[in-house]
């Protein structure tokens, strides 16, 4: 696989590009909106569970919240991973554009 | 130790031996030794990932303690997988897009100083070593029950193994080490899980209510707080676990194994699947070995519950599927034990003596040979200090290196990446701040000092409460790469536009298009 030496690229130039800061500001924005969502979810359960007992009662059978909160949790992980990766195809095909668009401009 | 489990023993032994000569016949380059020459696909990667992450610990000990204490035996599963999260949507992409071999490759490839470098180092390898003794004293501790050695020689087996692994075969070796064991792992896991649930009659809700009154907690055993009683430190070390992963030098390390962000990403997703589905399936374990092995015979085995799932395995299967667990436990041991000396020989061989003693002027050959030797200083290390900890209750060393990884790596990844303010001095403060103070609160915690004696290593009063710093430690982290940052003048924009760039589009590590 040829690798380009980064010593020829203009980093400057497309790092101020206006499609490249629109990229990076909206794959931030969707990062970190999205990690301080799954996180407070998490970080609430041994909350809930260690100064409440909301989550002792029973749901189905003897099943209480706490597992189905728990099994939640799970199934958040493996949609989000796949909700993820939606999304960074999407970001990928604009860095593609991005990339090419320089190229072109530096094409000479 | 019986006729099946001999076989089975050998039989791994032999396969994982046959793997290394195979792979010891494609591993002439650094970057083969390393990363096994970033030629792993999504799915194999993915399989090696959940093998290095699915140590001993979280096989028997979670089963064990889902066993012995219901629902709070479960409660890390749910941490452990998170992590996942931040793995895949903070880190993966960037470090695989800006690194080589290792955790310090990426930091410096925004800040090329020595000082930089040496830090990073240096948190990978006492992050390496504290879960290495705690491995190889537990898997010391387990191969002595399995197959009835003494403790010595258990230890010297597994540490024999693991050596001979990483140092012939490197890192295509322990892949497919963690890939094989991944799928035993998993196929013995749900056999066992389906003989469970027959006994249910495949009915959750059955199960549950059986559960009820299986055990003399009762309904208490369905719910938290039966083993967390204290609030804060249930917290603190949830806080470590799932931002931990992200800064765990053999989990970090995997992301150099593939070629490009994309397969990292798809790597995620299976190691995302296989890790969740096993940890749903430790519940049937745990609450199989409660209900038909027994609390009393699970304790006699083992204080820890550690034999819960191979006792399990032999009421559920007789001799034939007692063995095959033992020898997925065995080589479950191995292959994540010879994951984190890799780990730890790229941060010696390649940051300490290549990249800083040799400043990189080091030929492709004097390479090789420095991370074999670095392979063999960091196992020998490793198997002397486990056989000095016989006696020590390492059980907390893993959540502690789960604690100082999100200290002292985590702050200083995210920093690198997504601040432009960012820059050496601040990098330096992030990964000593945050490695200092986690381990200074547990060298004061009930870990190390308890006032009756044989409880801890030190007998006298605590000074600190909490048995997992992290709600401490991983804020001071994140403050002292601020505060470092902030007091220095030092700010290079042009070298975070080209971390920024390459980090966010993998261009230069992508094949561009002509």
């Amino acid at each position: 696989m040829a690798r380009q030496n980064s010593k020829n690229i203009d980093y400057e130039k497309i790092a101020n590009s206006q499609s490249f800061r629109r990229l990076s500001k909206k794959k931030n924005s969707f990062l970190w909106t999205m990690t301080v969502i799954f996180f407070v979810l998490y970080m609430l359960l041994p909350i809930l569970t260690s100064y409440t007992k909301i989550l002792h009662q029973k749901a189905v059978g003897e099943i209480t919240w706490v597992w189905f909160y728990s099994f939640g949790l799970f199934v958040m992980v493996w949609g989000l991973a796949h909700f993820y990766v939606g999304r960074a195809n999407k970001f990928d095909k604009e860095a593609k554009e991005i990339i090419d668009e320089y190229e072109r401009g530096a094409g000479q | 130790m019986s006729v099946p489990s001999i076989v089975m023993f050998l039989l791994i032994v032999g396969i994982t031996l046959y793997i290394t000569y195979w792979a010891s016949k494609r591993t002439s380059t650094a970057s083969e030794f390393y990363t096994a020459g970033g030629g792993l696909k999504g799915w194999q990667n993915g399989l090696a990932i959940s093998g290095d992450y699915l140590s001993a610990a979280s096989f028997l000990g979670i089963a064990g303690s889902v066993a012995l204490y219901g629902y709070d035996g479960f409660y890390f599963s749910i941490g452990y997988l998170v992590a996942y999260l931040v793995v895949l949507y903070i880190v993966a992409e960037p470090l695989r897009n800006l690194g080589k071999f290792t955790l310090a490759d990426m930091i410096t490839a925004r800040f090329e100083m020595a000082k930089v470098r040496g830090a990073a180092a240096l948190s990978t390898i006492v992050i390496v070593l504290f879960y290495m003794i705690a491995q190889l004293v537990g898997a010391g501790a387990l191969i002595q029950l399995l197959f009835g050695i003494p403790y010595w020689a258990a230890v010297l087996i597994v540490g024999v193994m693991m050596t001979i692994y990483v140092l012939f075969g490197g890192m295509t070796a322990t892949s497919w080490v963690q890939i094989i064991k991944a799928v035993l792992l998993m196929f013995g896991t749900a056999i066992i899980s389906i003989l469970v649930l027959l006994k249910f009659d495949f009915s959750i809700i059955r199960m549950f209510s059986e559960m009820a009154t299986a055990t003399d907690a009762g309904e208490a055993y369905l719910n938290p707080g039966l083993l967390y009683k204290n609030g804060i430190n249930t917290i603190s070390t949830l806080l470590a676990l799932v931002l931990g992963t992200a800064g765990l030098p053999h989990i970090l390390m995997r992301f150099f194994t593939v070629k490009d962000a994309q397969t990292a990403r798809s790597s995620v997703i299976w190691a995302t699947w296989i890790v969740g589905i096993f940890y749903v399936l430790t519940i049937f374990l745990g609450f199989g070995a409660a209900a038909f092995v027994g609390k009393e015979t699970i304790v006699a085995a083992n204080p820890a519950g550690n034999m819960a799932a191979p006792l399990l395995a032999e009421v559920l299967g007789g001799d034939i599927l007692f063995a095959f667990v033992s020898a997925v436990a065995f080589a479950t041991i191995l292959a994540v034990v010879a994951g984190l000396v890799l780990s730890g020989a790229s941060a010696l061989s390649h940051d300490i003596y290549g990249q800083i003693i040799k400043k990189g002027n080091i030929t492709e050959k004097e390479q090789v040979v420095a991370a074999r030797i670095g392979s063999l200083v960091i196992s020998v290390i490793s198997i002397l200090l486990a056989l000095g900890a016989q006696t020590l209750n390492v059980a907390f060393l893993v959540s502690l290196a789960f604690c100082i990884a999100g200290s002292a790596n985590l702050p200083v990844i995210i920093y690198t990446i997504y601040w432009k303010r960012f820059n050496s001095n601040g990098a330096v403060w992030a990964i000593l701040g945050g490695l200092i103070t986690a381990l200074v609160l547990v060298a004061l915690s009930p870990n190390v000092w308890n006032p009756e004696p044989g409880k801890a290593i030190f007998v006298g009063t605590p000074l600190v409460s909490l048995t997992n710093p992290a709600i401490i430690s991983v804020p001071v982290g994140f403050i002292c790469g601020w505060l470092g940052t902030i007091l220095s003048k030092e700010a290079d924009y042009a070298k975070y536009n080209e971390v920024e760039v390459r980090a966010q589009t993998g261009i230069s590590v992508n094949k561009v298009s002509h």
